[in-house]
């Protein structure tokens, strides 16, 4: 076993001080001299992630030069604005709330979403919830192919697989949702001359988890090299409150509550974690199978799922690709 | 109908849909995924145009790269799914598993 493998949950240990200090100076020399803006807008899900890109930018840039954006709508579990102003709160930064359910109401996010589940659950209609859920990948060589979850509203749920029509017909639909927030993002940021900072962590930037012009888009993604597992270890070192360290991660995106597990990766972020670790130093999966808990076999399966979400973050992370290029840029 | 036709009918689909008419190459065993060809958005595509044109279920169980991750994994699925002994199909069997694409 190789010496990396060996030290087990050590693997992702940083040390937080250091790291802090060095993501702090990252994000003043871009936000100030290469970007030369004023300061952050920073949209806050009251999630262990957001929260500590508020931080760091509040130690970076000065509290005052800090927005704190809530963006909640009405599949948004109400624990995300309440956990989004303690942040600003405790931090001392100034928030501004803006609901985008008029504006996802306007694009009819709701109808063609509720349409496109209804191609296959007939009776989905007002006081219905849903979510759609990834089958467990890790035990089984399966293709990640999602089901719809709905519940009636007398509680009854019912599970089918989504067709290729309902399955973009639903995503295409939510995606709305987290691009209307990274529009109320920029229009803060261009009221007050700031920059958008973007809050993914390194599994949702490798494996494409965001929604591209969503909240893909931003002009500084300041933990985007850190593994879930370190997020979460600068959060204890900022003094993030606890109870948005303990918090189980959520996509807050559908009605029903949905882990990120279940949307995406079908395996704890913990797992995820050491496998993306370990696939990305090379660590052969029957050396890392004891560190995390799974068969060689299954972290074989998990190296296969990586490499193909790769494939399909490509278009994801693509900037627009020109034919020539511009030489005055 | 034979084996054969199924992996003919199936090629022709895979590179209309997926390689934009570009075949490339392309080898009854290559591995749909390794080679960048179908995510898993296109394998619900495959699979519905499977059920379509040939009027069968692929059960939850059955979505495994063993069953369809080449042309050649799929055809023998078909076949083992279809009770096809080896050599022939039934004439109704996959008449429509090109031609409906188009």
């Amino acid at each position: 076993m190789s010496a990396s493998a060996t030290a087990g949950s050590s693997l992702l240990k940083i040390d937080p001080a250091r790291e802090t200090e060095r993501i702090v100076g990252g994000i003043r020399e871009i936000v100030f001299n290469q970007l030369k803006r004023k300061g952050v807008v920073v949209g806050v899900s009251g999630g262990v992630d957001s929260s500590v890109v508020a931080y760091l930018c509040a130690r970076a840039l000065g509290k005052e030069r800090v927005l704190a954006l809530f963006t909640p709508e009405k599949d948004s579990s109400s624990d995300s604005l309440r956990l989004g102003r303690l942040v600003a709160n405790t931090l001392g930064v100034r928030s501004m709330l803006e609901e985008i359910s008029p504006i996802l109401h306007g694009a009819r996010c709701y109808e063609r979403r509720d349409e496109a589940i209804r191609t296959l659950v007939p009776e989905y209609g007002p006081g219905y919830k849903c979510k759609i859920v990834l089958p467990n990948l890790v035990d089984a060589n399966r293709y990640a192919i999602f089901s719809v979850v709905v519940q009636s509203p007398d509680g009854v749920t019912k599970k089918v697989r989504l067709t290729t029509e309902a399955y973009l017909g639903i995503v295409a639909a939510t995606d709305f949702k987290q691009r209307a927030r990274k529009m109320m993002e920029y229009y803060y940021a261009d009221l007050l001359q700031y920059a958008v900072a973007g809050t993914p962590n390194r599994l949702e930037y490798d494996q494409g988890f965001f929604v591209k012009n969503g909240d893909g888009a931003a002009d500084l993604k300041p933990i985007a090299h850190l593994y879930k597992s370190q997020v979460y270890q600068l959060s204890a070192y900022l003094g993030v409150p606890e109870e948005i360290q303990l918090r189980s991660p959520t996509t807050d995106t559908y009605s029903l509550e949905q882990s990120q597990e279940e949307f995406y990766f079908s395996l704890s972020l913990e797992k995820m974690d050491f496998c993306l670790y370990g696939r990305n130093h090379e660590i052969p999966a029957a050396e890392l199978a004891p560190v995390v808990g799974l068969e060689a076999e299954q972290v074989e399966r998990v190296y296969a799922m990586i490499d193909a979400k790769r494939k399909v973050a490509y278009y994801l992370h693509a900037s627009p690709l020109l034919l020539d290029r511009v030489e005055t840029l | 109908m034979q084996k054969t036709d199924i992996a003919q009918r199936l090629r022709k689909f895979v590179v209309e849909n997926y390689l934009f008419g570009q075949e490339g190459g392309l080898k009854d065993t290559d591995s749909f995924l390794e080679k960048g060809i179908i995510d898993s958005t296109g394998v619900l595509e495959l699979v519905a145009h499977l059920q379509e044109s040939l009027g069968i279920t692929v059960e939850d169980e059955e979505l495994t790269p063993d069953n369809l991750d080449s042309i050649s994994n799929v055809t023998s699925y078909l076949a083992r799914k279809l009770n096809i002994p080896e050599g022939a199909l039934p004439s109704n069997g996959t008449k429509h598993l090109v031609e409906k694409q188009s």
